[in-house]
């Protein structure tokens, strides 16, 4: 039986507002417990929240970002359950009018695909404290200094059909809103979280098959497994003739497996209501101007510029904006003159190969953009060749200094001096004596040899160009 | 002496050092204590003679203000400091608040003196006082009968000049109906015009805060110090304040008073409807016309209450959950035995009720059947005054069904309810009223409601000022006093 798989995400974006969605309170990350909860985010008798309109601006940026309609008018609803890291018994969210509306993104798979992924809705909320099980023997301790951090949750359409478009969406979701600078993306720290919504239906069926919501994913590898594990498990059931039940399952990234947290009959009734405490968020056209005029450049756009003023092709330019942090190392490189085809290449190539190898972000590089700049500027000037470049970029990461002082110390200027070449040339003609023959005699193959020769006997500094073309002149 | 001024007068002694804060406050201590009315859960002797002890520095050095030294009976609803603030529940018997509410900060700034938090129907839920963990308060005219609630305790105290004003709440009548039923002045101003920033919420969308006096030029003295814009509160309006002791003098001839004709039919006892009646009757005396004005959905403001209040106060109370502060069970066996157990003992019978009914009513699959639609029927009240104040300036009647009843004379809920018929559908358009001393039926007081429009306060206080300034029902005590 053929089966096709239907994926949805809602993902939960924390905010980088300085103070959380409705106190004052700070929404640093790390701090000692329950040191960054005021009265407000305690949920004691008589406080009462006032909306941080910082958090209302990053959540009309997202919704600009995707071509979404932006509500004018927006209603905060009071979701209630009770809980201990939830301290009022209701998180206030946004439940019939979202701040931001329908919109799309267009992703890429890692086969090349293009796709576009509707955007349902974004709407803002505050977070949950935590609760830590493993302190206390008897007791489950609380730490509300994650109650009342600024969330977007950003739900999308049910656009996608397999584990990879799920990620490919996520990693494009993920990185839009570091582009426009509303939330830092580390899911380390819980900064981006995914739930997804499997289903799957026969090939061609018209009605979605009944879902499961996935939980507790922290990375773009887990999704990529949870949603695979989950799609196995439906399938499973239904060729066996049994069929799936609606649930809320938790992903164990430890045993790699999915189980059921709560079935749909077990699901709380959350009895939404407008807050009452709070005014409808009016947004006017004004702050709609504002915000847009202060939007950042966007990663299509910027990809479209590198492939129209940098003359990179496509693939280039969508690895090199597909992550902020990429695309700024890349800009800066360019900015202190290095060439663009080349940066690009080097950033591609051995840049995140050793980033990868040491799993450091770019971020954390410990070569920077400009001092990148400084080795990609030495190749284009004949200074050294890639060979080289390789050995002075080894050299640069290992902290031994800026490209220029590494070559210089270590002697590896390229040698472009011809005189001095044709010395070493005429040195290793005399020497050779039975290969020059046989290259004379038409073995033409020989030409290597004898380059890897003036390559040694120059420890590869000579310039391969201007190797090539005296060896052929003294040979013939 | 001392006891039966006015604030007015109480200022005015204190500046001319007639008496000081301290002898002033030591006088109302001495009287509460030997009080058997139940009006304070709390009283806060040590911290009310610091504060006059600083008043009557303030008075000495001549930086003090109008209510510089003036002691006053604080809701048990308001958040203080250090202070056990219950709320009149079991569940807040612990809790020592460790903030002030706006309304707190501002009458502290003002220099008063609290003497200590006034007894109230728990949570603001009932309308006898008789609802409250720490037992019901005694009206001052007939301790066999109640004071009206939830903010009975505050007008007990004032009306047995045990305070020389009180602070109270009203989220369907809780300021001016204790106020009718103890003979003394209670103003809920507009939706808005107070902060309710640390005030224990039962109804958010509802609840107002006013002062309880003697009089309404007290009120105007009070209301200058607690209205105003508070950017922790949301739904506080940002819009000047005027001096409301301004316009008390002016004239009410030409004033054009509405009499609702709902509000005089069956079910209004008849004492209660001539007292009223004479009361309206001194106003077109002096001066001003009275007309016949209708409000046709005022007969839905019950059940449209008791649909929004319920929703708004099953959320709002989901923080007393014995987790982080308040009561909480012995030796919970897990979470859920934590939460049932904490909840079913520290909230009493009316609290749950109103839990219950809210939660039913947003329960999914009934709340467009029940909120939404009593969200209509409130957007119908509302336009119901709108109209009405295109024809008058304000609108009278009576403040409640009967006169003070029995202690204990009320077994059902619902007959309770129905005595809030004159003072919900106010709350719920968001609009000010006030309870006058209007005279008496049966020998107990008798309030007459005055409503106005949006932010009309001043005139309020004016026409309220000016009745006073033709009548004594205001000054009358009970015996004793």
């Amino acid at each position: 039986m053929a089966w096709e798989t239907v994926i949805g995400l809602e993902i939960h974006s924390q905010l980088k507002t300085k103070s959380k969605i409705f106190s004052g309170a700070s929404t640093a990350f790390g701090a000692t417990p329950n040191s960054q909860a005021c009265a407000v985010d305690l949920g004691l008798p008589g406080v009462l929240p006032v909306l941080n309109k910082e958090a209302v601006v990053m959540a009309i940026r997202f919704g600009l970002a995707v071509g979404a309609k932006v509500n004018k008018r927006s209603i905060f609803d009071r979701k209630n359950y009770f809980y201990p890291d939830l301290p009022k018994g209701y998180q206030i969210s946004q439940f019939e009018l979202p701040v931001v509306g329908e919109g799309e993104i267009e992703i890429t798979t890692e086969d090349g695909v293009t796709k576009k992924i509707g955007i349902t809705r974004a709407h803002l909320e505050e977070d949950a404290g935590k609760s830590i099980h493993d302190l206390y023997d008897d007791y489950t301790a609380i730490d509300l200094n994650r109650a009342g951090t600024p969330l977007l949750e950003i739900v999308s359409d049910p656009d996608m059909s397999s584990a990879k478009e799920a990620v490919a969406y996520a990693k494009k979701i993920h990185a839009l809103v570091q582009y426009i600078g509303i939330c830092d993306g580390n899911m380390q720290e819980g900064s981006f979280r995914c739930d997804a919504n499997v289903s799957i239906r026969k090939k061609g069926a018209e009605k979605l098959g009944t879902r499961a919501e996935l939980k507790n994913i922290n990375s773009f590898k887990f999704l990529e497994k949870a949603i695979n594990l989950e799609v196995e498990r439906q399938q499973d059931i239904l060729e066996e003739g049994g069929s799936v039940v609606q649930e809320t399952r938790l992903y164990d990234s430890v045993k790699n497996e999915t189980r059921s947290m709560r079935s749909k009959e077990e699901a709380n009734d959350y009895r939404y209501f407008p807050d009452p405490d709070l005014l409808p968020v009016e947004v006017d056209d004004e702050l709609l101007q504002q915000i847009r005029a202060n939007l950042p450049e966007l990663p299509t756009e910027k990809k479209q510029r590198f492939v129209g003023e940098l003359g990179l092709n496509d693939y280039d330019a969508e690895v090199l904006t597909s992550q902020k942090a990429v695309a700024d190392y890349f800009e800066a490189m360019l900015e202190v003159g290095a060439d663009s085809k080349l940066s690009a290449n080097w950033v591609m190539g051995e840049l995140s190969a050793i980033l990868n190898k040491n799993q450091i972000d770019i971020e954390g590089c410990p070569v920077s953009a400009q001092a990148f700049a400084g080795l990609v500027m030495r190749i284009s000037d004949d200074t050294i060749s890639g060979k080289i470049a390789k050995d002075v970029f080894k050299a640069m990461w290992r902290g031994e200094g800026s490209a220029d002082e590494i070559i210089d110390s270590k002697g590896l200027k390229q040698m472009t001096d011809s005189s001095a070449i044709e010395g070493v040339i005429d040195e290793i003609i005399a020497n050779n004596v039975p290969q020059v023959e046989q290259y004379k005699g038409g073995n033409t193959k020989l030409l290597g040899f004898f380059v890897g020769q003036v390559m040694k006997a120059t420890q590869g500094k000579a310039n391969p160009k201007q190797v090539n073309q005296l060896l052929n002149e003294k040979l013939s | 002496m001392l006891h039966k001024l006015t604030v007015t007068e109480l200022s005015k002694g204190l500046k001319n050092k007639e008496f000081s804060s301290v002898e002033l406050t030591k006088h109302f201590l001495d009287r509460i204590n030997q009080s058997d009315l139940n009006a304070f859960i709390t009283v806060t002797d040590d911290l009310a003679l610091n504060q006059a002890k600083a008043a009557d520095a303030k008075i000495a050095n001549g930086s003090a203000g109008i209510l510089t030294g003036i002691p006053y009976a604080h809701k048990d609803i308001f958040c203080t400091t250090g202070v056990k603030t219950s709320a009149g529940s079991k569940i807040l018997d612990p809790f020592i608040s460790p903030y002030d509410a706006t309304v707190s900060h501002k009458l502290n700034s003002a220099d008063t003196v609290m003497l200590g938090k006034a007894n109230m129907d728990e949570l603001a839920m009932g309308s006898s006082n008789e609802k409250s963990y720490y037992g019901p308060v005694k009206n001052p005219w007939d301790k066999n009968k109640v004071p009206g609630g939830s903010s009975g305790g505050s007008a007990a105290a004032v009306a047995g000049r045990l305070s020389p004003f009180a602070t109270g709440t009203d989220t369907g009548g809780s300021i001016r109906q204790p106020a009718s039923l103890c003979g003394i002045t209670g103003i809920k101003p507009t939706y808005g015009r107070v902060s309710r920033y640390g005030m224990i919420a039962y109804a958010s969308s509802l609840d107002q805060a006013g002062p309880l006096t003697q009089t309404a030029e007290d009120a105007a003295l009070v209301m200058n110090v607690m209205a105003g814009f508070d950017d922790k509160d949301s739904t506080s309006v940002d819009r000047a304040v005027p001096d409301y002791t301004k316009n008390l003098e002016n004239s009410i001839e030409g004033l054009k008073i509405g009499l609702p004709k709902e509000f005089f039919s069956e079910g209004l006892d008849s004492g209660v409807a001539e007292t009223v009646m004479a009361a309206v009757k001194e106003f077109e005396s002096m001066g001003a016309s009275v007309q016949e004005v209708s409000l046709p959905n005022s007969a839905h403001a019950i059940p449209t209450y008791y649909i929004v209040a319920p929703c708004e106060c099953s959320s709002n109370l989901s923080r007393l959950d014995g987790v982080r502060y308040g009561y909480r069970c012995e030796d919970p066996k897990d979470l859920e035995d934590l939460y049932l157990r904490s909840r079913s003992e520290g909230f009493g019978p009316e609290v749950k009720r109103r839990i219950m009914i809210g939660a039913y009513a947003l329960s999914a699959g009934y709340y467009d059947a029940y909120y939404l639609k009593a969200q209509k029927v409130r957007h119908l009240i509302s336009e119901d005054f709108k109209k009405a104040f295109q024809d008058v300036d304000v609108i009278m009647g009576p403040v409640s069904p009967t006169t003070a009843f029995d202690l204990g004379s009320f077994t059902d809920s619902v007959s309770m309810y129905l005595a809030d018929i004159y003072t919900l559908s106010l709350n719920l358009a968001g609009l000010p009223g006030m309870s006058i001393p209007a005279g008496f039926s049966n020998n107990m007081p008798v309030g007459l409601q005055l409503i106005g429009n949006y932010w009309s306060e001043e005139l309020l206080l004016n026409a309220a000022h000016q009745f006073q300034g033709q009548t004594d029902w205001h000054a009358q005590m009970p015996e004793g006093v």
